[in-house]
């Protein structure tokens, strides 16, 4: 059996934990039930088996279960697939492992947040959500009878209106 | 139209002169894309990469850019015809061996060329000769903006442009230069350049990309990071550090025909002198003495003549020029007898070496 978390090496530490009528299993290599500080309750005595979860208290077991069982919906691409071949297997799957990606992304890449080119059709719903917002603040400006803020929003909204009506419609 | 047929001649294609070429041999930036709703080339089945292709191609084709271009789709090229794409830099290796479902498009003088479905489903490229990134940047950006209106591009906005892999993520923008350093690799400098380069997380690589090897003391110097980073300012840096290359090289000439100049005129004498005499000679040894002989062209050591002479023979030696010149398919050891024939043909065009 391979271990859950990097599914290189042999599970040797495995785990049950039930909570109400759910029963979570997980199975760990030595490496790295110590990186996530789980200790095999390997004692024979229930104390020690107990002492064993508490110190596994830092173990979230629901992430290590995901990692052992995340898919990516849109293409069936699991997180195994991609330790195998450094690749993804299309567009959605960063939506699907966009959990576990900064520390990955950390080690390539300056930052972990886009900076950049934008696409017109983006910059548009970008754009658009800031209207929205806007408007919300300027009813509340003028609601509150605070005339100098809401000249501002207006002046603000002005100018963003101008830009969508520019920007070329997006294509969807 | 055949492919072949379609590009430049080689002496044409070489002959294009751009800022500071007497070292840098070309500038490139590539930018990948993908569209929504297809799996990654390397993951789709061919059903869908032919479907990928087919929504993609068309919208490429029509382009300004392309309207006299060439375009094709990879399982209508022999084999030879796609290497010999590789060897003009036109297409990548991984691109040359993939078939249908992939396709080709680009233009005649070679300055832009999308393939697509490569690792992702575009890849566009800008190349020109001499130090000129930040002209292949705009102009690439320029046919990117104008394909985002016709093509679904898959972007987030935590993510920007998505990628098969998560190293060309963000920006997707690969932005390189590729150096001919003959100076330092005779000054024994070359080690210790790449290392400080590589501390400035740009990668140095060979003549065909990653996991090519330095023939012909020609290297690609790239960047590396692509999120969290503008596309100016990866351009900008790169730039300044190529500049840096173009002074320590140039240095580096200099200070060895002022302390060593045997040992220059030695490497380019021999260089010569196997070049021009050689009846058997593999295109790694070919590579690495044309590097002799252009230096000496470029320091004036060899009179008379343009190094464009030179850059041409590093382009028709390469195996699978060498091939479409013989119109059929040659052993590596006839290659290496019509390589050998064809160099010392050549060389009687280009004067012997003159130390001063």
């Amino acid at each position: 059996m391979l271990c859950n978390i990097c599914k290189e090496k042999e599970a040797t530490v495995h785990l049950t934990k039930v909570e109400g009528d759910k029963m979570h299993k997980v199975d760990l290599c030595e490496g790295c039930s110590k990186e996530k500080n789980v200790n095999a309750p390997t004692g024979g005595s229930l104390s020690s088996i107990f002492q064993g979860l508490t110190d596994s208290a830092d173990l979230d077991f629901d992430a290590v279960e995901q990692t052992a069982t995340e898919t990516c919906l849109a293409c069936g691409f699991t997180q195994a697939d991609f330790k195998k071949t450094g690749r993804f297997g299309c567009p959605e799957c960063y939506e699907a492992f966009a959990g576990n990606l900064d520390g990955l992304l950390r080690t390539m890449h300056r930052d972990v947040r886009h900076v950049g080119k934008t696409p017109g059709s983006h910059k548009n719903q970008a754009a658009a959500e800031q209207l929205k917002t806007l408007e919300k603040r300027l009813e509340e400006a003028v609601a509150r009878e605070e005339f100098e803020k809401a000249a501002e929003l207006r002046d603000e909204i002005g100018t963003l209106k101008a830009t969508l009506k520019t920007a070329k419609p997006a294509k969807s | 139209m055949n492919v072949v047929d379609f590009l430049l001649p080689v002496s044409e294609a070489v002959a294009r002169k751009g800022p500071h070429d007497r070292i840098v041999l070309s500038s490139r930036v590539r930018l990948a894309r993908n569209v929504q709703g297809h799996a990654f080339p390397g993951r789709a089945k061919k059903e869908d990469r032919v479907a990928s292709m087919k929504e993609i191609r068309p919208e490429v084709e029509s382009l300004g850019a392309f309207k006299d271009g060439f375009s094709q789709s990879l399982d209508r090229l022999k084999s030879q015809e796609k290497n010999l794409l590789m060897e003009r830099h036109l297409i990548s290796r991984e691109h040359a061996a993939r078939s249908a479902g992939s396709a080709v498009v680009f233009r005649q003088d070679e300055s832009l060329c999308v393939m697509i479905n490569e690792e992702d489903h575009l890849r566009m490229q800008s190349l020109r000769p001499g130090l000129q990134v930040k002209e292949c940047w705009k102009e690439i950006d320029k046919i990117d903006t104008q394909l985002e209106k016709k093509l679904d591009y898959a972007f987030s906005s935590r993510f920007g442009y998505l990628t098969a892999c998560p190293t060309n993520l963000g920006t997707a923008i690969r932005v390189s230069a590729m150096l001919h350093l003959p100076g330092l690799q005779l000054a024994d400098l070359i080690g210790q350049t790449v290392n400080s380069v590589t501390k400035l997380n740009l990668a140095v690589r060979g003549l065909y990309g990653e996991g090519s090897d330095a023939l012909g003391h020609i290297y690609q110097v790239s960047n590396q990071m692509t999120l969290g980073e503008r596309e100016p300012e990866i351009v900008e840096r790169l730039t300044k550090v190529v500049l840096q290359l173009i002074e320590n090289e140039e240095n580096a000439r200099e200070k060895l025909l002022e302390d060593q100049p045997k040992i220059i005129f030695n490497q380019i004498g021999r260089a010569y002198g196997i070049l021009s005499n050689a009846h058997i000679i593999h295109s790694k040894e070919a590579m690495n003495l044309l590097s002799f002989v252009r230096l000496g062209v470029e320091m004036g050591i060899i009179p008379d003549v343009d190094c464009s002479v030179v850059d041409e023979l590093f382009i028709t030696t390469q195996p699978n020029h060498l091939q479409h010149l013989a119109e059929g398919r040659l052993s590596a050891e006839e290659r290496d007898l019509l390589r050998a024939d064809m160099l010392r043909e050549k060389l009687k065009n280009i004067p012997r070496p003159e130390p001063k």
